[in-house]
């Protein structure tokens, strides 16, 4: 990304399709703070800080009224991500959501811990039709090493409380590959998980970032687990699958439903490479060709736009290459066979067919491309094979 | 001027036994370099050579001391380039021979002195930092005197660095080496001991005027190669060039000859002046022959035409350097080069990265070859592992005649050593009561690739080491293949004595197991001797590649890292759709390390 440019933004610098029904369909509204930053997280977060959390909402509204001609005048989906949103002080919470236009899906991220009967009825009420929790697992020794406040038990008892609010579509985030997990425990947490019959998992491997303290204390041991976690992601996939979980996504699973649509519409925005809008500290936006990211500070954002201003922003403008192959990195996360029409530029057609001979992709006839299901597992490889070469 | 007052002279010495040090002493005590420009090891003009303490090219300067004019040639003195110390000998009368007083005599300083005695040089014997605390002076007289069988009193006692007995020094070169004895009035012969190459001037060729005069403008002719050209300049070095109307019998000096091809003019060629040719060239030198070969690839293949040029450059300056174009499978395209051994081939190697900016894949070195492919066949000489034929009649590898100087204790140590090497025991002499000097007779072969480490590490780093070339003879070598995913790996092959093909492969499969990334797919790697496959191991395929999530905010972050992924898997080789990283290629070089 270029340089960040104090209040420069897309009405400035880029086509916009201000007053259309073109608009980005998809709002990502970042709340950042938290009551503990864990050890093995990269998000943008504020610890505590309640006092400003008023403040805050109110630079997001200001953005929001800034940006809102980038909106579609019909909004898909909203997601409310953090940090922890349900952490935020409750009054300034419905503040937002209120503010927020109407969307046929409105996620909201909460930690177990978080979840209270108040907490529940308060996103109800305000639109939210669904919950996206941060169990992540439920082993104790676990959650301590992820540094997590919830305990099993409040992880467990969250889901019910939601349910009991009128929540049908809940979704479970679960990590694997944490330092000290065994394969027993794997198959617990995914046993426990499916026990509270969400409608949507997503499962993640343990990312340990070089540089951080996590990794510090427990790089040696990642390491030395290796081997032994090396089938982790294929014993999640199994036991998803095997439950009837449909694996929709390189780390997302939802159960089939002949009614509803239950996979994550706001992340499949991403995945389809729809514009999206972004507002919050350090959220992306990307519209019409030009992704921009605020500023990671929460200080710099309010102040920006308690001034009437945008916030200070690292603009990426993508040209047609890079969108092209955007949609191939995106599209093959899929289950469903990508469309090549247009992508031929961003593909490398040996390397297709190379993948081809090894069982890891299939072209169809219809002019489409898909990952086999070993190919799925080795995906960022294969995909990464499968790019053509980047001009740049 | 005239005969009588001119001294040739060399400075022979076991490395860092301190030869460069007293060449600086000496220019700067007969004035030849004022203090103010004294550089330290003014001789060693290579920014290398300065680093490493070593003295590569040879290279001559006059000096004047009590009305005689002194001509030092330098010798490099390393044991790679013993054939570039025998021809600067053969432009000089007589040799100094410096030993170190707190280390003694080393095998260096014994193969040196045997070239020197060899060419019939006057040895003048001096003994050097004489003021270390831990120096042994007289130990040290004592041998190098019973080395060249003179009397110990006759051994110099000096220190190079205080300057002490300097002057000694300069006055025995006058009084005992012998004055050259040419025939000035005869048709003009000068040996050509040297050359360099100079960007504007062309080959300057570095001479000994044996007979006659050469004057400039002379029209001159290389009586071998029947090269002809006008000498442009002639001169003298003192150290920087200095311009003369003519170089007479007995003198050393430079020609300036305007060649732009130095391959026209071979060092140990005789120049003769055309107005009046010598009948006969002076006796020239032995052919050097590089007997130590690897390959050399452009990790950028790119950058091909950059070491080609680069070679081309660097042959102007280094005859003993050998170059021809090689492909490989598996590296592309490159040379294969010869040199004159290891240290050789390392100065190569370093100065193509560091003076050319190259990056470069040198693959594991090997010897000479010669081979009979079928009974009555031609004996053909093999420089590459991929060239020897899976079915011979015969094979002969080149042989060593190795020099090991070790304090007694040792003597187990080395000898186990030289039998793992398939040495077989020549003789062993006392040098003085602690002292030991062996000698054995070693496959080339088996020096290669890490005996000089292998015996430092044995001894404690108390060993000496030199070798002569011995000659070919039989072997019973073998060579192994190595197969990445059924495709052999052509630069990977190595030739090694049968008795160590089996363990060697599988030491090299397992260090290949290593270096190679899992892949998409099980990748085999095997070491085979023609179709016999003698050792295995299976990189297991990756079962897991994901990068676990992708929101709105990491898309660019992803996208550049897949990116990034793949301009990383185009700088690896291809083997049989494997990707090998360019570390792979080095496994082989580094598989001592565990025997």
């Amino acid at each position: 990304m270029r340089a960040p440019q104090r209040g420069a933004g897309p009405a400035e610098v880029g086509p916009t399709r201000a007053g259309t029904t073109l608009g980005a369909r998809h709002l990502y509204v970042h709340l950042p703070f938290c009551v503990h930053r864990c050890g093995y997280c990269d998000f943008v977060t504020a610890v505590g800080k309640r006092g400003e959390h008023g403040s805050y909402v109110d630079a997001l509204l200001a953005e929001l009224a800034l940006e809102r001609h980038l909106l579609a005048d019909e909004v898909a989906t909203i997601f409310v991500g953090g940090g922890t949103p349900t952490f935020t002080e409750p009054a300034a919470l419905a503040r937002l959501l209120a503010a927020l236009p109407a969307a046929a899906e409105v996620t909201v991220e909460a930690n177990p811990e978080t979840v209270t009967p108040e907490l529940a009825a308060l996103l109800r009420e305000h639109g939210v039709n669904r919950v996206s929790l941060g169990a992540q697992s439920f082993q104790p020794h676990l959650l301590e090493v992820l540094e997590r406040r919830a305990t099993p038990a409040t992880v467990r008892a969250a889901v019910p409380i939601l349910r009991a609010a009128g929540f049908d579509n809940l979704s479970l985030d679960l990590i694997y590959g944490i330092p000290g997990q065994t394969a027993s425990d794997l198959a617990r947490d995914l046993d426990e998980a499916l026990a509270l019959e969400p409608e949507h998992l997503s499962c993640y491997e343990l990312e340990a970032k070089p540089g951080t303290r996590f990794t510090h204390a427990y790089g040696d041991e990642l390491a030395r687990q290796a081997d032994a976690m090396e089938g982790y992601f294929e014993t999640v996939v199994e036991t998803l699958t095997a439950a009837g979980y449909r694996w929709y996504e390189t780390a997302s699973f939802c159960r089939p439903d002949s009614y509803r649509e239950l996979r994550a519409q706001h992340n499949l925005g991403y995945w389809l490479g729809r514009d999206y809008l972004g507002i919050g500290v350090g959220a992306v936006s990307t519209v019409s060709g030009l992704r921009w990211r605020n500023a990671p500070s929460v200080a710099r954002y309010t102040t920006a736009l308690a001034r009437g201003q945008r916030p200070p922003r690292e603009l990426e403008p993508l040209d047609a290459d890079v969108q092209a192959r955007e949609r191939v990195l995106l599209g093959l996360r899929l289950d469903e066979p990508l469309p090549t029409a247009g992508l031929q530029g961003a593909l490398d057609d040996e390397a297709v067919e190379r993948l081809e001979g090894l069982g890891l992709a299939r072209t169809r006839d219809n002019g489409s491309l898909e990952l086999t299901t070993r190919g799925r597992f080795l995906g960022g490889g294969v995909t990464a094979e499968l790019l053509a070469d980047s001009p740049s | 001027m005239d005969q009588a007052h001119i001294r040739n002279f060399s400075i022979i010495a076991h490395i860092d036994h301190g030869k460069s040090t007293l060449a600086d002493r000496i220019l700067q005590l007969t004035d030849t370099v004022a203090a103010r420009d004294m550089k330290e090891q003014l001789l060693d003009s290579m920014e290398l050579e300065r680093e490493r303490g070593i003295t590569i090219k040879a290279q001559a300067v006059r000096v004047l001391w009590k009305g005689h004019q002194l001509n030092l040639i330098d010798t490099p003195g390393h044991v790679d380039f013993t054939y570039e110390v025998s021809r600067s000998l053969q432009a000089c009368e007589g040799a100094l021979l410096v030993v170190d007083a707190a280390q003694g005599i080393e095998a260096q300083t014994l193969a040196n002195a045997y070239l020197a005695i060899e060419n019939n040089l006057e040895i003048v014997p001096l003994v050097n930092k004489i003021d270390l605390p831990q120096a042994d002076p007289d130990g040290a007289a004592a041998e190098v005197a019973d080395l060249i069988g003179d009397d110990a009193d006759n051994v110099l006692r000096i220190s190079a660095k205080t300057g002490q007995g300097v002057e000694e020094v300069l006055d025995a070169i006058v009084e005992r080496i012998p004055a050259p004895v040419g025939d000035s009035e005869a048709p003009a012969r000068a040996l050509i001991f040297d050359s360099s190459y100079d960007q504007y001037r062309g080959v300057i060729a570095f001479v000994r005027v044996v007979d006659g005069r050469f004057e400039t403008r002379d029209a001159v002719r290389a009586m071998a190669q029947g090269t002809r050209f006008e000498a442009e300049e002639l001169g003298f070095l003192s150290p920087q060039r200095s311009p003369v109307k003519a170089l007479e019998a007995g003198e050393v000096g430079y020609i300036v000859t305007g060649l732009k091809d130095v391959s026209k003019l071979a060092v140990g060629d005789t120049l003769t002046v055309e107005r009046r040719p010598a009948a006969e060239p002076l006796p020239g030198y032995k052919e050097v022959k590089p007997m130590v070969f690897a390959g050399l690839f452009p990790t950028d293949s790119d950058e091909y035409p950059e070491l080609r040029d680069a070679l081309e450059r660097l042959k102007l300056n280094d005859g003993a350097l050998f170059y021809e174009p090689e492909t490989s499978q598996a590296l592309g395209f490159g040379f294969r080069c010869g040199f004159l051994g290891l240290l050789h081939m390392e100065i190569v190697r370093e100065r193509l990265e560091r003076e050319f900016d190259l990056d470069l894949l040198v693959t594991a070195p090997n010897v000479a070859y010669r081979v009979q492919p079928r009974p009555d066949a031609e004996w053909v000489e093999v420089h590459n592992p991929a060239e020897m034929p899976n079915e011979l009649e015969a094979v002969e590898e080149p042989y060593i005649k190795a020099s090991v100087i070790v304090p007694k204790e040792y003597v187990g140590a080395v000898m186990e050593l030289c039998n793992e090497r398939r040495g077989s025991f020549d003789h062993m002499e006392y040098l003085s009561e602690e002292r030991v000097h062996l000698v054995y007779q070693l496959p080339l072969g088996e020096i290669v690739l890490d005996f000089y480490d292998a015996l430092k590490s044995r001894t404690r780093g108390y060993a000496s080491f030199d070798y002569d070339m011995a000659g070919f003879r039989a072997g019973s070598v073998v060579r192994v293949d190595v197969l990445v995913a059924g495709e052999p790996v052509d630069a990977l092959s190595l030739i090694i004595h049968r008795e160590f093909a089996y363990e060697r492969g599988k030491l090299l499969v397992e260090r290949l197991r290593k270096e190679i990334p899992r892949q998409f797919f099980d990748v085999a790697i095997q070491a085979a001797i023609g179709s016999r496959v003698i050792a295995r191991e299976t990189v297991k395929a990756k079962r897991k590649d994901v990068l676990a999530k992708c929101y709105g905010g990491d898309i660019s972050r992803k996208r550049k890292l897949l990116e990034k992924q793949k301009k990383g898997k185009k700088r690896m080789k291809q083997v049989g759709g494997v990707e090998v990283p360019q570390e792979a290629f080095l496994a082989v070089l580094n598989l001592d390390e565990k025997r």
